[in-house]
């Protein structure tokens, strides 16, 4: 084989150039490990927020208020189950299985979006997440469709096309209750006033404070800093506000100039705490997670007896 | 690639997205046996009418061209610019070419 003969120098070079050249990184090519890890953390806190993320929102199927929403609410939790496997198997061709994942969930090595470790009080919190949740996390993964890594690309530009359905649901939902009596309403403003801050805290710290940004920019895995992306999801999110009669939970908001705003800054304190695992559901949420994956353990089990590789 | 011990090995997915076309690559799934693949498959990648045909393949039998390979293996067809149409000269005024 060459690459013996091909020192660590020369592959970082080709390597880079690739990059520089917008060309994918694909499983079998060289790539630092630096690259590696950082993909490898990235790419399975993403997965497991996807499934993480289905606890919220199924608190809220037997509760749906119609058959309609139900089986909208459904088919939305199914997909965020779908983009989890996406993800899974993505993150898997960089050499770490699956239960190795799950593992490193479990032993809180691995994390996922802090935005799930909020409870959902109403129905009208499904609004709120489909909305702005799903719409934050659209916002990102819009400019992870040009991400350096070919696997990854290819999940976000699949989850990408479904996304779109997510966040234009909960709005449907926030508008319908804005339409609605004064509880309703009422019930529409709190879900906005609860889950506006845990939304804008999904793009992560200030570019200040990340220490990961450079490297994860200079290799293309990232393709914008967290304020650029927390930003354009503020302007773009503040007129739909408006529109249909929701006020922004924010009394120093100011309006630059035409889609630009200026919102007051995020409480960090409450940020890490959240990340550190002392937000309210932090604990229940990954205690139902290891309940039913080890309550499914027999499954697996039985499927590996019946199969023998 | 790895394996993993208890969800059953790797398989991959590709669709075809209307009859007529190319199967494509579309990504994972882990399976025990090729009927829950090709379920698991359906489930995870055509839940919005994407395909009309879908092939499942465990990843561990596909055979690749590793990327270091890349450059020599592909060498043979590199100096043969006469399979290319444009290699030809023609005359001036020819139609239906």
């Amino acid at each position: 084989m060459k690459t013996s003969l091909i020192s660590q120098e020369e592959l970082l070079l080709e390597f880079e150039k690739k990059i520089n050249a917008e060309q994918k990184i694909e499983p079998l090519d060289w790539m630092p490990d630096e690259y590696r890890n950082h993909l490898i953390r990235q790419m399975s806190q993403h997965a497991h927020s996807e499934v993480i993320g289905m606890q919220p929102e199924g608190n809220w199927i037997t509760r749906a208020p119609s058959l309609r929403s139900k089986k909208i609410l459904l088919a939305k939790i199914q997909d965020e189950g779908g983009h989890g496997l996406y993800l899974y198997s993505a993150a898997e061709t960089l050499g770490v299985s699956r239960d190795q994942f799950i593992q490193w969930l479990h032993e809180g090595k691995a994390k996922y979006a802090s935005v799930f470790n909020y409870p959902t009080l109403t129905w009208a919190d499904m609004g709120a997440i489909g909305w702005l949740v799903d719409g934050a996390a659209i916002t990102n993964q819009v400019s992870l469709q040009r991400t350096s890594y070919g696997p990854y690309s290819r999940a976000m530009v699949r989850i990408c096309k479904e996304e779109s359905f997510h966040q234009r649901q909960g709005y449907e939902i926030m508008w319908k209750m804005m339409e609605g009596t004064k509880d309703q309403q009422e019930m529409a403003q709190d879900a906005l006033n609860r889950w506006w801050w845990p939304a804008l805290m999904m793009f992560g710290p200030h570019d200040s404070d990340s220490p990961r940004t450079s490297n994860a920019m200079k290799w293309k895995i990232k393709r914008e800093t967290n304020d650029n992306l927390r930003q354009k999801f503020i302007n773009k999110t503040i007129p739909q506000a408006e529109l249909i009669g929701l006020k922004i939970p924010d009394s120093n908001l100011v309006k630059l100039s035409d889609e630009n705003y200026q919102t007051s800054d995020i409480n960090w304190d409450e940020f890490w705490k959240v990340v550190n695992g002392n937000g309210p559901c932090n604990e229940q949420r990954l205690a139902h997670h290891i309940k039913y994956h080890n309550e499914g353990a027999w499954v697996r089990e039985s499927a590996s007896l019946s199969n023998p590789k | 690639m790895s394996n993993t011990d208890t969800q059953g090995e790797l398989w991959e997915v590709f669709i075809q997205s209307k009859p007529g076309q190319s199967f494509k690559h579309a990504g994972a799934i882990h399976a025990f046996d090729r009927e829950m693949a090709i379920e698991n498959a359906r489930d995870t990648y055509t839940r919005r009418g994407e395909g009309s045909g879908l092939w499942v393949v465990r990843s561990k039998d596909i055979v690749s061209v590793t990327p270091n390979e890349e450059g020599y293996f592909f060498d043979p067809s590199n100096d043969k610019v006469y399979r290319n149409p444009t290699f030809y000269e023609m005359p001036e005024g020819v139609k239906h070419m």
